[in-house]
């Protein structure tokens, strides 16, 4: 459909001033539980990205968008426009000989790709999350973190610079120090509301082979898990544990501990070592979109958990592991989220302080006796948080589970929240959509340092999206009067 | 927008005094849901604005008066002023009695009036808002009567039956933009507006009605009976010879 056939939405423009396509089209998250209609607009270049954000509507405003893997509501922008950019995915230069190795790309470059561009000269991007299918700018603006966070810290601590495209339309290049920094810092993990990362310099490590050496564990009980955890976390680089959130009872959160470090060529079998820096990601195809609703049931979900849980090993040390098998098993099967049916699901990922270690228990019970289902749980501890306002990642526990959504989902969301708000916890915005505006001001206690930058750069709300809108951040104006 | 797990952030109530309206306002309280309450000034609206502010919603009164027509655009004005709404209820309605309303002019006119013209309008109003905003619900209370008119309320019916068809339609119109309408019809509901009457079988209360709503809206349906039996009744209804429709005690 051509924009012309929406009549009212948007204010008339010269003829002169061509357009770029920006067809009416439903966004939705990864949890494909609540989308909405926004005008996708195509960008090829620094030019269109301008182009769109002044013809757009400033009464709903923008929202750049990636490859839509956040969650929930955070790329959508119903009724507005959503900037589509990743068509802008070139790598434009690497400084291999740095120290550290840089590379600068497009914002749209996702992680797979550079991945791939990067591991035949023995560089690794340093922060992955649970999927290559992110872009840089998306990895930014969610301040997305890995398993080694509690070594490397968060995405944005290896940013060096990046341009953003701000309300006025005009690029800025921000830098963790100095001038810009205030900025800077507001737009790691500031879910695309200062406006649209173009392109970044990101710091990388060197890497002498694509493997790692793996120490898996089993353990019985969610206290064994935790306490195994705490003790010997440090002697690796990544560190994270699947656990059984379906059994009750005695083994209530029994666990899958594998904890690592990069292999060094020394570590490969003579095999590998022909080729130790080959880029092993398998496709196993794409799930098609024929799962009803409720596919995760109890039978299942307890199959399932029982099956990943005596599959691992008890305990093995120094397995050597590829990138997929020990960073993205998700990444084997493309579009992975239909399983859970046309209802779609959410993914509820908090953090709690270390102290707090009582309160993720109590948290942990709930989901385990709440009668939901998840079979996808991942537990980490986190290390030191960074200087961003809105970033999700501090000194903590925290714990993901994906939930079909279901009746009583609501009241289990809501109860968790105010745990975890009693415990000085927070959950995270990527993976977030349901969560009250008033919930999320007590779980942020920077926000205000967050609507202060986002009040001088874009006064009138510009940069915009569902998730803005729900956590009322979307003008800033208003919404930041404390 | 209506979240995840089906919580909506705002309700716009017109007829913001209705039995049904605020029962479905109570179904979807919780912390923080911004309520607009559109509604004549009443004792009744205040009584209901703080209800509601009691349970936590945040409420906002709107004048809203469905015979005065050039005011109703500056009513839409208002209830969207806080922000998007996302889900319209016009619950707004006059029965009448029957037997005087196809003998007084004024009556009848009256009753097109509220149930029908000005729905219209307001779907209309409502309709640009929502396009505007692309995602939303409006929530069209429709009756029963209105599927198969008869002899006993058929101004009322009649007025009903143009309702129905316009949501119907409306919903239709809206799809492309990601707005949804549900057209709700209803039996007899134990409400304010049916106090005295006599009571029929599969009456509802406005409870019922707001569960009904809040299942379907979930669902993502764009019709739905209350209760659900009706729907069959109903179908038999419509297709009954006019010669023993005249006959049956309805």
């Amino acid at each position: 459909m051509s924009d012309d056939a929406v009549p009212a939405i948007k204010p008339s423009l010269p003829e002169e001033q061509p357009m770029i396509p920006q067809p009416l089209v439903e966004l939705h998250g990864w949890g494909r539980a609540s989308g909405t209609m926004a005008h996708l607009a195509q960008i090829d270049s620094v030019a269109d990205a301008v182009s769109a954000l002044r013809k757009s509507d400033s009464r709903r405003g923008v929202v750049p968008r990636g490859l839509g893997r956040s969650y929930g509501d955070a790329a959508q922008n119903a009724g507005g426009t959503a900037l589509d950019l990743t068509k802008m995915n070139r790598i434009l230069s690497v400084d291999a000989a740095g120290e550290p190795p840089t590379v600068t790309v497009q914002a749209g470059v996702s992680l797979d790709h550079l991945m791939r561009a990067l591991l035949p000269f023995g560089l690794w991007v340093p922060v992955l999350p649970g999927t290559r299918q992110v872009t840089v700018g998306g990895a930014i603006a969610a301040d997305v973190h890995g398993k080694n966070h509690h070594t490397e810290g968060s995405f944005g601590n290896h940013v060096h610079s990046l341009d953003l495209l701000m309300a006025n339309g005009k690029v800025r290049t921000l830098t963790p120090r100095g001038d810009t920094e205030r900025l800077f810092w507001a737009t790691i993990g500031g879910m695309g509301l200062t406006g649209a990362v173009l392109r970044a310099t990101v710091a990388l490590q060197r890497t002498e082979t694509a493997y790692f050496s793996v120490d898996t564990h089993r353990t019985s009980d969610i206290d064994d898990l935790m306490e195994q955890m705490s003790q010997r976390d440090d002697a690796y680089t990544y560190s994270v544990a699947w656990f059984d959130a379906v059994t009750r009872g005695r083994h209530m959160g029994r666990a899958v501990l594998t904890r690592g470090n990069k292999a060094s060529l020394a570590q490969l079998p003579s095999k590998l070592k022909r080729d130790p820096l080959k880029f092993v990601a398998p496709s196993l195809g794409t799930l098609p979109e024929i799962f009803p609703n409720r596919m995760i049931n109890k039978a299942t979900a307890k199959a399932f958990s029982s099956a990943w849980y005596y599959k691992a090993p008890k305990h093995r040390t120094g397995e050597l592991q590829n990138i997929t098998q020990f960073f993205h098993p998700l990444d084997l099967l493309a579009e992975w989220n239909r399983i859970y049916g046309p209802n779609g699901f959410l993914q509820y990922q908090f953090v709690v302080p270390f102290e707090e270690a009582d309160a993720f228990r109590r948290c942990l019970e709930m989901i385990v006796n709440s009668g939901h289902l998840s079979c996808l749980n991942v537990l980490k501890r986190f290390g030191e948080a960074n200087p961003a306002p809105l970033s999700f990642p501090m000194p903590g526990w925290t714990l993901t589970v994906d939930l079909p959504i279901e009746q009583g989902l609501d009241k289990l969301c809501d109860a968790l929240d105010t745990e975890v708000v009693a415990a000085g916890g927070r959950v995270y915005l990527a993976k977030d959509s349901r969560l009250s505006a008033a919930t999320f001001r007590q779980m942020y206690p920077r926000l205000d340092d967050f609507l202060a930058v986002r009040r001088e750069v874009d006064p009138e709300g510009i940069f915009n999206s569902d998730l803005a809108r729900r956590l009322e951040l979307s003008k800033p104006s208003i919404g930041g009067a404390a | 927008m209506i979240n995840a797990v089906g919580e909506p952030q705002s309700l716009l109530l017109l007829g913001g005094t209705s039995d049904i309206a605020l029962a479905i306002a109570r179904r979807y309280a919780r912390d923080g849901l911004r309520v607009v309450l559109a509604a004549r000034p009443s004792e009744r609206r205040t009584a209901a604005a703080s209800e509601l502010k009691s349970i936590g919603c945040d409420v906002t009164e709107v004048d809203l008066d469905a015979r005065d027509h050039e005011s109703h655009a500056a009513s839409i004005e208002l209830a969207f002023a806080g922000g998007d709404i996302d889900i319209a209820v016009i619950a707004f309605g006059l029965l009448g009695d029957p037997e005087r309303a196809w003998q007084d002019p004024d009556l009848a006119l009256e009753l097109a009036e509220v149930n029908y013209a000005a729905p219209v309008h307001f779907g209309v109003l409502l309709g640009q808002r929502m396009q505007a905003q692309a995602h939303g619900w409006i929530v069209a209370l429709s009756s029963v009567a209105g599927e198969r008119v008869r002899r006993s309320n058929f101004v009322y019916g009649s007025t009903k039956a143009g309702f129905d068809g316009f949501f119907l339609g409306l919903g239709e119109a809206l799809r492309e933009y990601g707005v949804h309408v549900l057209v709700v019809r209803p039996g007899f509901v134990k409400s304010k507006m049916t106090t005295g009457l006599d009571e029929v079988p599969l009456a509802v209360t406005p409870d019922q009605v707001a569960e009904a709503v809040a299942d379907a809206i979930k669902a993502k349906r764009e019709l739905v009976w209350v209760p659900g039996p009706l729907r069959v009744v109903m179908s038999g209804l419509r297709h009954v010879p006019r010669p023993l429709f005249r006959r049956l005690p309805i």
